[in-house]
């Protein structure tokens, strides 16, 4: 029962990173601090929890380690909704005022595109994973297009608007729809409990899974409309940042070093509450603001990779 | 009983599998020969269901491969096919327990545990069930997932190409071990071949395939003649009598 163990550990150390930050450096204001902060930690628990859990199934399905679901598209299409919002409706209208309003037409938005994809490629057989993420990418490509073009029309000042969305940003999260971000992935996940034993069938490949009476092509639309959901609450609360869940996928596998994916998706989940947590107790503590949490993941992650790939090379 | 009725298969506008009628006799070993490109491994595919038909009428034991649930099908017929280079942290054992999916959804039961020890023992992996996959030997990898097909215990067993990338020893173990499932335990085995001493030396039954069609099938008596091969691969062949087997004789 190691796994366990280092489960066990994981969760102490997440607690812990969570308990250093909640209650240091509060200087008496109790009242104000705690729920500010209480609610920084849910947000960051959340984005964490879906991105990490979503790109474990999104490199499941593929069999590929370093894939992220960004490649599905879905950042840039946030991207181009938010900024189609401001150019078709304004700054002022309840679209972009209103988070709530805001996040749920965001996300249905995201869930209805990745439902059509997947509808239209695996209506013909030979449902190629690798045909959807090229659609995925061409589509990406031609939403962010579209994106700049609009950004360039509108007025600068509302441009001012649409930037506040296009970096992921940890200082800024917008706590306000933390709320209905965890509806929408509570009811991800009641959707995706059936699924999940699949998972650990799917990661032999598709020819074994169907092998062993897999309902192929049912189970992977399943999966990948879930992981349209956990990325679209993630996008919305802190923006496009899904390389975080390739480092953290990463860390997962070499750490736990299991294909079962109960385990895998716990870990997961702990350590991106390391990260995170970690990450914004050093931006704030240490570095006091000077740098964010974006660059110290993103530089972590790359200094990580490169010793993966040395590492495979000797 | 495995049969095939009129089965088609394009792949873009090119027939694959052309008007294919086939039936693969149970409790015996049927070895699929013909050339690169003679649609053999697609026509398997389509059996085990990786592939759907573009028409005709796949059915096995009566039950319709394109209609029939996925899950009860995989208690039924099981399909290894040849590339099989998983990237994961998986023991042999764990491996070998991925067979029980069928019945049990992931969660073992003690009379799982029991098929899996079984399993193992019948490909004597007993001294390995707790190595890693890719610390395996290309012919070690290939009965672990022998293995496994074994656990999920079926009646009807396909293997596409099984032999490829094993030594010569390697590969008679694997025959022999294919032969004791059809003799000893009552299986019903169909392989894609290529090497047709093999497929003369161990299989009941011969279906020889050629531009998507069937172009000759019949026991080994019927089959390893220089006329039938000639007619198969285009190539002249000796055909030797060695130990009562028929060995082709093509190299030079």
């Amino acid at each position: 029962m190691k796994l366990r163990w280092k489960l066990l550990l994981l969760a102490a150390v997440s607690l812990l990173l969570v308990a250093v930050y909640m209650l240091t450096n509060a200087g008496g204001n109790w009242d104000y601090i705690l729920p500010r902060r209480g609610m920084k930690i849910v947000a960051m628990i959340v984005t964490g929890g879906t991105i990490a859990v979503s790109t474990v199934i999104f490199q499941t399905i593929t069999n590929n380690r370093i894939l992220t679901p960004s490649i599905l598209g879905l950042d840039s299409l946030y991207m181009l909704l938010q900024t189609a919002a401001i150019f078709i409706v304004g700054s002022g209208s309840a679209m972009m005022m209103n988070r709530n309003l805001n996040f749920l037409v965001t996300v249905l938005a995201m869930v209805l595109f990745s439902g059509l994809l997947y509808k239209l490629l695996f209506k013909k057989e030979g449902s190629n994973i690798y045909f959807l993420l090229l659609l995925g990418l061409i589509f990406g490509t031609f939403f962010s297009s579209i994106s700049t073009f609009l950004q360039v029309l509108i007025d600068p000042n509302e441009f001012q608007m649409v930037q506040d969305r296009m970096f992921a940003s940890f200082n800024n999260i917008h706590t306000d729809i933390v709320w209905a971000g965890l509806a929408v992935i509570g009811l991800g996940v009641i959707v995706m409990r059936p699924y999940l034993k699949y998972l650990d069938v799917l990661s032999l490949g598709k020819d074994q899974a169907i092998n062993l009476g897999v309902d192929y092509d049912r189970v992977v639309k399943r999966l990948f409309l879930i992981i349209a959901v956990f990325i679209s609450v993630a996008t919305a609360l802190v923006g496009p940042i899904t390389f975080l869940g390739l480092l953290v996928a990463n860390v997962t596998y070499e750490v736990m070093k299991t294909y079962k994916h109960s385990y895998l998706f716990a870990a997961s989940v702990f350590i991106s509450i390391i990260a995170l947590v970690g990450g914004q107790l050093l931006v704030e503590r240490v570095f006091s603001f000077t740098t964010t949490l974006s660059v110290i993941i993103n530089f972590v992650g790359g200094v990580y990779f490169l010793y993966l790939l040395l590492r495979e090379r000797s | 009983m495995v049969v095939a009725k009129n089965v088609f298969k394009f792949f873009g506008k090119k027939k694959v599998v052309e008007d294919v009628s086939i039936t693969i006799p149970k409790g015996k070993i049927t070895s699929l020969i013909g050339p690169n490109g003679a649609g053999k491994s697609t026509l398997l595919s389509m059996v085990s269901r990786l592939l759907t038909s573009d028409g005709g009428e796949i059915t096995i034991d009566e039950l319709d491969v394109a209609k029939c649930r996925g899950n009860d099908l995989a208690k039924k017929v099981s399909i290894l096919k040849q590339a099989n280079n998983v990237t994961l942290k998986l023991t042999v054992r764990e491996l070998v327990s991925f067979g029980r999916f069928p019945y049990s959804q992931g969660k073992l039961t003690k009379e799982d545990h029991t098929y899996v020890d079984e399993a193992i023992r019948y490909m004597e992996l007993e001294e390995l069930e707790n190595s890693y996959l890719n610390e395996l030997s290309g012919g070690q990898k290939q009965r672990a997932y022998l293995a496994m097909v074994i656990a999920q215990d079926t009646e009807y067993i396909l293997l596409d190409e099984p032999l490829n990338n094993l030594d010569m020893k390697h590969a008679v173990q694997m025959m022999k071990v294919l032969r004791k499932l059809v003799d000893e335990l009552g299986k019903t085995v169909a392989i894609v071949i290529h090497d047709i001493n093999f497929a003369s030396c161990y299989s009941d039954y011969i279906i020889a395939m050629k531009d998507g069609k069937v172009a000759k099938e019949g026991t080994v008596h019927d089959m390893i003649r220089p006329c039938v091969l000639k007619e198969i691969y285009d190539l002249d062949m000796n055909i030797e009598d060695v130990n009562n087997n028929k060995i082709c004789v093509y190299y030079a």
